[in-house]
């Protein structure tokens, strides 16, 4: 008895001093620990979270009424230019490579990551692209504005800044390639003896694919700004008409990419939402395996439907049909992620704390984003639809209440096992109740101005539009204050609160919630002894 | 899975998926090609609009059972001064009948500038069926400041063209040929 007390005590201690590296630089700018490097990813999406909301602020002030009051069309350009650029390679693609970091070596009982110097360099690439991308708000061209996707000419008709752009996506996209390999690298190489792949947690399991969808299509993107690059300084003509290349094809090229990153930002938060809903269900995962093929599938039809984006450029026919058809055939395998899903919830015990919430607002939002998106499928309808508000409205469905409230709920649900304490439950659900309503607010009446014909990406616009454009912008400023409200909630948790146990919710399941809250700074140093109950999905029967 | 073990099998990971995002960024460039050759041989839509030699359209019987419209569409890049238009903005031919149009180019800028046209056909699954003879977008074109030239196409369409369409659309795009107008100023400097 009295060695088990010495023993717990030794443990206790080497948890308090964890051989952290002493000193900022040292623990911080080299670090190679996946905990801390989770940690900068995640601090960092959060910092261009609210850059880019800054910006969305700026385009929701001057469309809150018809006719131009606050900014320069020109900057209004730059603004969802940017605001775009920012939230996709700023926001959604660091928090999850932040939440991959943190929670994969975590839920496969992995030690660290697989290549940890890399892990830093990959994080240590994004504030300098960032800062790159950011500098041209301050150069006499200004910032990019001819739309995130910079199809050309008119991408190639602006300034310089074109230039600090291409480079800016060059870095993000190595980052993302590094962080790739590494995630893969980890979950193919690093899991715990007993950690099978079918038994891995979904969110390991969504992230994996993500990551080979990453260094499928991420070269491809800089292939397609390279060649724009070129195309702009070096007389190249791929894209260049008067030198007998097809601007059309840039969109292709573009597009190919560009379909598979709409699921990178997604598939990761579907695995989050698949291991929230069992933890708040008290029941087993609905069709494990059905949702892990069912992710594949999906990732698998991304790489094959990417002109549904660009049905208005003149087509053939044939090709028009074929696009509509292999988009529709991905709301089969997202079918069955949603009826999982809620399978999972029937005649479970629900209880509903904020990771519950966001996941369950989640599963029904992501839903109404799903089904515009099959709208848009079609193309005779969506000659009318393309570049309208109604596209605006169905990617910020399912980004905004479908990536960022997965980010959210992810955030919540781990938040406890990062910081050793719990976050305030009452703050927590206001948060949830204040975003999901004035999201709504926000983004719903985005369908029916796009219906009746508001253009995208235009900073002025016709007085019969003016009364739903204000009440999206009332819901626009009331979701992003309230984000600031989510911000007061985290530093409050890592300040203090109440002590979280190393299981922090009664029905959690799997490896992460095996180690002490927070986790200590290395964890599975020597591979855990691994059961089956200990896993999320150690049960392969269900 | 000792910990050399760990150590090799992650490199080996590293070093494949390097090749594999490396294979994928050069697949970003074979894209070029391949687009041009899904367009040409899968699909049927010509690129390069080039001359097509006259005894390939003489051999046409004229089809004077069917009209077609054909529409003449015009635009200037923005990097060049000039103004451009069709003489008649559509006229009606026969499948197989050899037509002429006109189009007027006047350059409104301050110096001599050579221009390129650059021409595309709607619908364009129906570009094949398009012949140019002769035209003004195979060479370059050079305006002294305030010229205003005519400027003729000459095509056959082909009788082969599928029933549904009636239609033609021919457009031109006119861009500043940089390199030829610096050489043009460079001569007339020296």
């Amino acid at each position: 008895m009295a060695t088990h007390a010495a023993h717990a005590h030794t443990d206790h201690a080497h948890d308090d001093h964890d051989h952290k590296p002493h000193g900022f630089v040292n623990r911080w700018l080299f670090s190679t620990n996946h905990k801390d490097i989770g940690t900068m990813y995640l601090i960092f999406a959060l910092a261009m979270f609210f850059v880019g909301g800054a910006m969305a602020m700026v385009i929701r002030a001057e469309l809150f009424q018809p006719g131009l009051q606050f900014v320069h069309p020109e900057f209004f350009n730059q603004m969802t230019t940017m605001h775009a650029l920012i939230m996709i390679f700023g926001a959604v693609m660091p928090a999850f490579v932040g939440l991959a970091n943190w929670m994969i070596p975590l839920q496969i009982g992995a030690p660290d990551m697989a290549l940890p110097r890399m892990n830093n360099w990959s994080f240590w690439l994004l504030p300098f692209a960032f800062t790159l991308l950011l500098s041209t708000l301050f150069m006499d061209s200004g910032a990019p504005a001819g739309g995130w996707t910079m199809y050309p000419p008119l991408s190639l008709q602006m300034g310089h800044n074109i230039a600090f752009l291409i480079f800016a996506v060059h870095l993000m996209g190595i980052s993302s390639i590094m962080g790739a390999i590494n995630i893969i690298a980890t979950i193919l190489n690093m899991r715990a003896p007993g950690v099978d792949l079918l038994k891995m947690p979904l969110f390991t399991w969504t992230w994996l694919i993500t990551a080979f969808l990453l260094i499928a299509v991420m070269p491809v993107l800089a292939g397609a700004v390279t060649m724009l690059l070129t195309d702009r300084f070096f007389d190249t003509s791929f894209f260049n008409a008067a030198g007998g290349g097809d601007p059309v094809m840039f969109q292709h090229v573009f597009w190919f990419f560009g379909h598979p990153e709409v699921y990178i930002m997604i598939l990761p938060a579907f695995g989050i939402v698949s291991e929230i809903i069992p933890t708040f269900a008290r029941k087993p995962l609905f069709g494990y395996q059905a949702m892990v093929y069912a992710v594949a599938s999906i990732a698998f039809l991304s790489f094959i439907v990417w002109a549904h984006h660009m049905f208005t450029v003149g087509m053939p026919l044939g090709g028009e049909l074929y696009f509509m058809y292999a988009t529709m055939l991905i709301a089969v395998p997202t079918g069955v992620k949603v009826f999982n899903w809620v399978s999972t919830m029937w005649k479970s015990s629900m209880t509903f704390e904020t990771p519950m919430l966001f996941a369950l607002a989640f599963v029904i939002l992501f839903t109404i984003g799903g089904f515009s998106g099959l709208m848009l499928a079609i193309v005779p309808v969506d000659f009318q639809y393309h570049d309208t508000y109604f596209v605006v409205a169905h990617f910020h469905y399912v980004l905004v209440t479908g990536a960022v409230f997965g980010i959210i709920a992810g955030a919540y649900y781990w938040l406890p096992k990062w910081t050793g304490h719990m976050y305030n439950e009452r703050l927590g659900k206001i948060h949830f109740w204040s975003s999901t309503i004035s999201v709504n607010v926000l983004f719903f009446p985005q369908h029916f101005l796009g219906l009746a014909g508001m253009p995208r990406r235009i900073p002025d616009y016709n007085v019969a539009f003016a009364d739903f454009n204000m009440i999206s912008s009332i819901g626009g400023f009331w979701f992003g204050l309230t984000q600031l409200l989510f911000a007061y909630i985290v530093w409050q948790t890592v300040r203090g609160g109440a002590k979280a146990t190393a299981n922090v919710w009664e029905g959690a399941h799997g490896l992460e919630w095996t180690v002490p809250s927070p986790a200590p700074f290395h964890t599975f140093e020597t591979p855990p002894v691994i059961t089956n109950d200990m896993l999320a999905h150690g049960d392969v029967t269900h | 899975m000792t910990i050399q073990d760990r150590k090799r099998a992650n490199s080996r990971t590293l070093r494949r998926l390097l090749i594999a995002a490396g294979g994928s960024f050069l697949f970003a460039f074979a894209l070029a090609p391949a687009y041009r050759i899904a367009c040409e041989k899968v699909f049927g839509i010509k690129l390069e609009e080039g001359a097509v030699a006259s005894d390939k359209v003489g051999g046409y019987a004229v089809d004077e059972s069917r009209t077609v419209t054909v529409q003449f569409d015009t635009g200037v890049s923005s990097g060049l001064p000039w103004q451009f238009a069709p003489k008649v903005v559509s006229m009606q031919v026969h499948p197989g009948e050899p037509a002429e149009a006109l189009f007027t180019a006047t350059n409104t800028g301050l110096g001599a500038l050579v221009g390129q046209a650059v021409p595309s056909i709607a619908p364009n699954t129906a570009s094949i069926y398009f012949n140019k003879t002769e035209c003004f977008c195979f060479t370059e074109q050079k305006l002294d400041a305030g010229e205003t030239r005519e400027m003729p196409v000459r095509f056959v369409v082909d009788p082969a063209l599928p029933e549904g369409v009636n239609t033609l659309t021919l457009s031109y795009t006119f861009y500043l040929n940089d390199i030829a107008t610096q050489k043009l100023a460079d001569n007339s400097a020296g």
